[in-house]
């Protein structure tokens, strides 16, 4: 299969220059460990609840979805520092697969996700956090669906702009809504009603309830499939665009 | 080898509020034969690279056709890919690769097995001189190293036709030397080869053809030493303050074929400048024409330019 073969190719090449610099990943996990040091205890009592384990169930989740969505939105600036080498242009005067220019670079962008989302998870067990291990790989499945559509929105985006000046702005602009409009640093239970009816057209809080309910061990609880699904799907749509976006100019 | 037929393209640019189409490339006939190295002089923005991104397959031409090494460029574009390799102006390499990782997975992109891309990446690192530096990272290499690594990466896979876009734009004049060595190399190894320039002596030196481009318009094409035949005689530069009274003075001689007005200077086309040049001076002298400077030129392709476009191409 061409597909697979571009794609594995592209991953391998990401992942490569990736773990050449592995300073990547402390930045990517310190500001989450400072989330998980220096603002979950506030939690247990303004959640009202009774053990630091029920808080950080609640909290745990959303930090990861909320590692989700930043990561992803912000892989374009990476891209465009190789429109800018030359990179991508060297690529597509090549045969190989216009998606697979894009699904190896969100590929690897899921990768680094989950691999942050597991440093997370070990310290909160510190923290006397307890999940079942098949809720916690199903809720990182939505974690790399999350990572996928929008690492893929960021870079289609970055295609089109071609410039860190237009796309910091206007990622930040997208992400700040969704993020509080999704529950994932308090949950929305408090919220006043038109809040909670807004916030029912934020896929992304669809996905938080999904993954809070995967770590409450409530495996069959409706928000859990819902979320997958509403992720499955988004994730496709931005895959879909953003490939068109790669092959656009050159069929 | 190359063919195009009317080949056109038009972008729309926005000034301010206003938006303008800017016609890049209007209508472009061009037959490169096999094994050739052609070139494609002309000033910056003359429509250059927006031609060889076409045939490149980069971006679609608005009109017009083109065959590329036997695949059509509008009905079979992944053909023409495989074909033919393209090195851009700007590079194309990735600071923290080595050009041994670049080179491989160049290769593999073009659906070459892992065995067969390692060996012949080491294979084009040795015939152009890299070895030493393959496994080291881009960003360590010099200008005229990196260049080497773009064009390697550009000819892996064996290509036809290679195009190259102003490779020596920038280049001290010893690392330009060592690459149109390393041109007249791949025309050696049967390919042809396409290039574009805004150097004068280079498109002299090292295209079997050319063509000048002006405007998105190939204003002339033919050998280097054809076109400078098309200019027949020598031009004597007169550098003066006012070329008006130069002109005056010298408007009569029969010796003169043509003669053009410049700003500070006027350029005189005649049979055989070194009998032209004392009768020229005198007719100064005897008009009393202050005279700044005086030089002899044998016909090159900047004449052929200013002759064609009616501008120098050092002014453009």
């Amino acid at each position: 299969m061409k597909l697979v073969r571009d794609t594995s190719l592209i991953f391998q090449r990401q992942m490569q220059l990736l773990l050449r610099n592995p300073v990547w990943i402390l930045v990517g996990v310190f500001q989450p460990v400072m989330y998980l040091l220096l603002f979950a205890p506030l939690l247990k009592p303004a959640l009202g609840v009774r053990t630091n384990a029920e808080a950080y169930e609640i909290f745990v989740p959303g930090l990861l979805v909320l590692l989700a969505i930043f990561g992803g939105l912000f892989q374009g600036f990476g891209l465009i520092a190789e429109l800018r080498a030359g990179v991508i242009e060297r690529s597509r005067v090549t045969p190989v697969s216009r998606f697979a220019l894009l699904l190896g670079r969100s590929l690897r962008d899921t990768v680094s996700l989950l691999a942050q989302a597991v440093i997370i998870t070990l310290l909160a067990l510190v923290f006397d956090l307890r999940v079942f291990i098949g809720n916690l790989l199903l809720a990182y499945l939505m974690l790399a669906l999350i990572s996928l559509m929008t690492s893929a929105v960021s870079y289609g985006v970055a295609l089109a702009v071609k410039s860190e000046d237009a796309l910091a702005p206007l990622m930040n602009t997208v992400a700040q809504p969704v993020l509080l409009l999704s529950g994932i640093l308090l949950p929305l239970t408090f919220a006043p009603g038109w809040l909670q009816a807004v916030a029912d057209w934020n896929p992304f809080s669809w996905a938080v309830n999904g993954v809070r309910a995967l770590f409450l061990g409530d495996l069959g609880a409706p928000e859990v499939w819902q979320g997958l699904l509403i992720m499955a799907v988004l994730a496709a749509l931005a895959l879909t665009w953003a490939a068109r976006l790669f092959a656009r100019s050159v069929r | 080898m190359i063919e195009t037929r009317g080949l056109r393209k038009s972008f729309m640019s926005r000034q301010g509020r206003e938006k303008k189409t800017v016609d890049a490339v209007r209508g472009v006939d061009l037959t490169v034969d096999e094994g050739e190295i052609f070139g494609f002089l002309g000033p910056n923005g003359a429509g250059k690279t927006t031609t060889l991104r076409m045939l490149a397959t980069l971006i679609e031409p608005d009109g017009g056709e083109a065959t590329i090494a036997g695949a059509d460029l509008r009905k079979d574009p992944g053909e023409v890919r495989r074909r033919i390799g393209y090195v851009a102006q700007g590079g194309s390499t990735w600071d923290d690769s080595t050009a041994r990782e670049e080179l491989v997975l160049q290769a593999r992109l073009y659906g070459i097995s892992k065995s067969v891309a390692t060996e012949r990446a080491a294979r084009v690192l040795e015939g152009f001189q890299l070895s030493e530096y393959a496994d080291r990272k881009c960003k360590t290499y010099s200008g005229g190293q990196r260049r080497r690594v773009d064009i390697a990466l550009g000819i892996i896979h064996e290509p036809k036709v290679v195009f190259l876009d102003e490779p020596t734009t920038g280049l001290d004049p010893q690392s330009r030397a060592h690459m149109w060595d390393e041109v007249r190399r791949l025309r050696a190894d049967g390919m042809t080869v396409f290039i574009t320039t805004h150097y004068l002596d280079e498109a002299d030196a090292l295209c079997d053809r050319i063509s000048i481009m002006d405007n998105g318009e190939i204003v002339a094409s033919g050998t280097p030493a054809e076109l400078k035949r098309e200019i027949s005689g020598d031009v004597v530069r007169v550098g003066v303050s006012s070329p008006a009274r130069a002109a005056e003075a010298l408007g009569s001689a029969d010796f003169i074929n043509k003669l053009e007005t410049h700003e500070d200077s006027v350029r005189l086309y005649v049979d055989e400048g070194g009998t032209a040049i004392p009768l020229i001076l005198r007719a100064l002298d005897n008009a009393s024409v202050p005279l700044g400077s005086i030089e002899l030129h044998r016909p090159s392709l900047d004449d052929v330019f200013l002759t064609k476009t009616g501008r120098s191409l050092r002014e453009s």
